[in-house]
């Protein structure tokens, strides 16, 4: 049984576009996707931008082919989903052992936030179909069923190293041969609950966030899904596969509930993990996606890290945050889809609105989009609450 | 203060501490003193807030408000007269 | 590849925190809600921290904690986390303070608080543990996917010792809305009574199950971890006996070498029915032992059934409390749990005496 692990294909779905096309439309045009609130209604609406996928209920459930009243959540799982099935050329599901990995962690609290105001004053309130999928494995489900895959469904949920736990947790079901595909990635919609809880913790940037900027002073949130279509060896060798998945690692910072250790404990022993795991030095990696959230804490804690890890050499590096927002349990989902295609087209994304180096750090991250760079190596971060620290490695071959 | 030092109990649902044994001047942060940490430090923003209507935008300014109980009690002396 | 456990620890309805011979003293209910018998958190959570956390938190540190200390180690090299509800007492905070204050002067605590992924990165703090952290929260597989990580993971040789368990808590909130989905009995049901009951319903339960798991033996192993499978909506009862089937013939084994089965019956008369199903079909004489009556039902009990599965292993003998049917062979090496959450999330763990 081969240890490989194949990237197949991906689909996205987020702030700045309906589809993966469209995402990667925005980065060239330099169009972030960040503005007011449009679709979640709050009381601070007006106060904080976020990232939005620009598509009300009704549309989405269109586009996913599902009933308007399902939760966003699971909207935009399986469109995303989808895409990256697609993508794949891969036949009909029912033809593999087929499993399906997401992360998130807001499951259907869009729905169970909406609930809870009638619920709270009388306890026989509210439309309990409002709430029979609220769970994060719930969600899963829905989108698991509507594909067809039975084999082996789980969901992860470790704050915003979602996505990227699943794609590790993923591909072990492929190493050990329990399936032969998976769609692993994460998915998240924007929730007053999510809106505020970060408002408590004072780290949402009124103001469109500049990761990595001296001046930053903190995150937008954002909402989107991402997965991507990880298969085995042999099935590669029937494909055209973007990339090979070729390290990961999952560490604990072990540190705070929230904040990361000022030295990045974490972020390092993961990024470490990950090359080690893939072969890898750290010259050899041509391009960083950052988890690069914009608050005052990550992106010193992460800057510290990668200047441990790769000096005097720094490759390329970008968060792709500054355009999707943080989009929470996605994040790792669609930002392995941005860095798998990396690999495939050689594209570095751009950091928008970045002016000011940290002082802390002899680095600054890209501005430009561009495209046919030869990337072998591509690393991408996610680094959650609860000290989970997660970092991906795709790679060329 | 003492007031205040019974809000900040209940606020940080502080166990086993009474406000007696809260000393004024008392150092909220050290690890010697009562070694609260930075969600306390929010936890205190919302409670100035909540009891005293005082708003503070900037986390940062925390450390030097939360210093002690009278630090606090001496913010809020000064900022809450500013508002009507 | 073998795959031990090094030793484990329980929280529950039942006095299984205690130590000392597994059900002896039984605690018997008369209601549809059983609440965790908790142990003192305070003799591994100090009283800075522990003001900080909800109860699912303390009980996750705690079973973890008991788990860790029958195995004789203190720093495992990974912690798996395998729960469905997640903090819902926390989540149930945050969201009335949304309500009621119309998304104002909200605190941290709770928010903080409610992420599921609290429980193991609690546990990594207190231990201090920069090893490998997942939580896994799918329904009914959330404790048997935990389980099945854990295991992927020591079979690359990449950890020595993995922390991994199954837990949920029930809140008063999450009770009234679960009993809204009719899923519990109208009235009180005696705990000794509950798996014969003639009528539909279970009762709601709790708990905290965590095992210390490594590829040597340790000196408080008794059993081998011989497999873990999951079997998401069968399609009719011959799909989940011919899953079982399948399940002991890749670990070699025939339904005669089981010696125990161990059900996850949880007195509802519709649900009880596939256990009956596959006793017919595969276990017609087999001793079977029961352990929802004990702990009550939710999505992570398998997890209780697993811990209680060990101790009897132990002590090669079922305690009373928990026999349903027949008698136990003198030796029990072979012991299979098979349960079930909702008809729609079937797990089978298989444990073997060494």
């Amino acid at each position: 049984m081969s240890e490989k692990v194949w990237i197949a294909g991906g689909g996205v779905i987020s702030g700045i576009g309906l589809d993966l096309k469209a995402c990667l439309q925005s980065f060239r045009d330099m169009q972030p996707g960040m503005a007011a609130m449009q679709y979640l209604s709050s009381v601070h609406r007006n106060t904080f931008p976020v990232a939005e996928v620009k598509a009300d209920n009704a549309t989405l459930a269109d586009m996913a082919r599902m009933p308007e009243h399902i939760s966003r959540t699971a909207l935009l799982s399986m469109i995303a989903a989808r895409e990256a099935w697609k993508s794949s050329g891969l036949d009909d599901i029912s033809r593999y052992r087929v499993g399906f990995v997401s992360g998130n962690t807001v499951g259907g609290m869009d729905k169970t936030e909406d609930f809870f105001p009638e619920f709270l004053t009388n306890s026989r309130g509210g439309r309990l179909q409002q709430v029979v999928h609220h769970e994060c494995g719930s969600v899963t489900e829905l989108v698991a069923d509507m594909l067809g895959i039975r084999h082996h469904v789980s969901t992860i949920s470790t704050a915003c190293s979602s996505g990227a736990n699943a794609l590790m947790y993923g591909s072990r079901l492929i190493r050990n041969n329990i399936v032969d595909v998976v769609i692993a990635g994460g998915t998240d919609a924007l929730t007053r609950f999510t809106l505020n809880g970060f408002n408590t913790l004072m780290i949402l940037d009124q103001q469109p966030c500049r990761p990595f900027d001296d001046t930053r002073t903190g995150l937008n949130l954002g909402e989107g899904a991402g997965y991507v279509v990880m298969v085995s060896d042999s099935l590669a060798a029937q494909l055209q596969p973007w990339c090979r998945f070729s390290g990961f690692a999952n560490a604990n910072d072990a540190y705070h509930q929230t904040a990361s250790s000022p030295d990045g404990t974490g972020n390092y022993l993961a990024m470490k993990g990950a090359m080690d795991m893939s072969g890898v030095q750290p010259q050899q990696i041509g391009y960083i996606n950052l988890h690069g959230t914009g608050t005052q804490n990550n992106d010193v804690s992460e800057g510290i890290a990668i200047n441990r890890l790769f000096a005097p050499y720094f490759p390329a590096m970008s968060s792709t945050k500054s355009f999707t927002g943080h989009t929470l349990g996605a994040s790792g989902g669609i930002e392995a889809v941005f860095s798998a295609l990396a690999v495939k087209e050689g594209i570095i994304y751009p950091n928008a609105r970045f002016e000011h180096q940290m002082k802390e750090l002899p680095f600054a991250p890209v501005t430009a989009y561009s495209t046919g760079n030869d990337l072998q190596h591509v690393m991408s971060n996610s680094f959650g609450f609860g000290g989970n620290c997660s970092s991906l490695i795709f790679s060329k071959a | 203060m003492s007031d205040l030092k019974a809000q900040i109990i209940e606020q940080l649902n502080l166990q086993e501490i009474t406000p007696e044994s809260i000393g004024n001047d008392q150092t909220l942060f050290s690890k010697d003193g009562l070694g609260l940490d930075s969600i306390d430090a929010l936890e205190l923003i919302v409670l100035l807030q909540q009891h005293y209507n005082i708003r503070i935008a900037n986390p940062e300014e925390g450390p030097k408000i939360f210093h002690s109980v009278r630090s606090m009690a001496e913010y809020i002396t000064a900022n809450q007269t500013a508002k009507a | 590849m073998q795959i031990f456990i090094l030793g484990s620890g329980c929280i529950s309805p039942q006095e299984t925190a205690q130590g000392g011979p597994l059900l002896a003293a039984p605690r018997e209910y008369e209601q549809v809600r059983l609440a965790t018998v908790d142990p003192d958190y305070k003799q591994w959570i100090d009283v800075k921290q522990i003001r900080r956390m909800s109860r699912v938190v303390k009980m996750g540190v705690g079973a973890a904690n008991l788990s860790l200390e029958a195995a004789g180690i203190t720093a495992p090299d990974a912690i798996i986390t395998g729960t469905a509800y997640g903090c819902l007492d926390d989540t149930g905070v945050f969201l009335t303070k949304m309500v009621n204050q119309q998304e104002e002067m909200l605190t941290p605590t709770a928010f903080i608080q409610s992420t599921h992924n609290t429980v193991g990165g609690q546990i990594a703090l207190l231990l201090g543990c920069n090893g490998y952290n997942n939580t896994i929260v799918h329904r009914g597989f959330s404790f048997e996917n935990a389980l099945l990580d854990a295991i992927m993971i020591l079979k690359e040789g990449s950890a020595q010792h993995i922390l991994a368990g199954g837990l949920d808590e029930i809140t008063n909130y999450s009770h009234q809305l679960l009993s809204r989905f009719g899923i519990y009995k109208k009235a009180p049901v005696k705990t000794m009574a509950l798996l014969n009951s003639p009528d539909t319903g279970t009762i709601a339960g709790e708990g905290a199950a965590f095992f210390t798991l490594g590829t040597t033996r340790g000196p408080g192993t008794v059993a081998m971890l011989a497999g873990v499978s999951t079997l998401y909506k069968p399609l009719w009862e011959g799909e989940v006996i011919g899953h079982i089937m399948k399940f002991l013939e890749d670990n070699n084994y025939t339904p005669a070498d089981i010696d125990l089965i161990v059900t996850g019956r949880n007195g509802d008369i519709d649900q009880d029915e596939i256990y009956e199903e596959v006793a017919d079909a595969l276990f017609p004489e087999h001793a079977e032992a029961c352990f929802k009556h004990l702990c009550g039902e939710y999505p992570t009990a398998a997890g209780f059934g697993v811990w209680m599965a060990n101790a009897i292993i132990a002590e090669q003998a079922v305690p009373e409390a928990a026999v349903f049917f027949g008698r136990a062979p003198k030796k029990i090496k072979n012991v299979l749990i098979y349960n079930h959450h909702q008809g729609t999330h079937h797990s089978l763990v298989l444990l073997t005496a060494c």
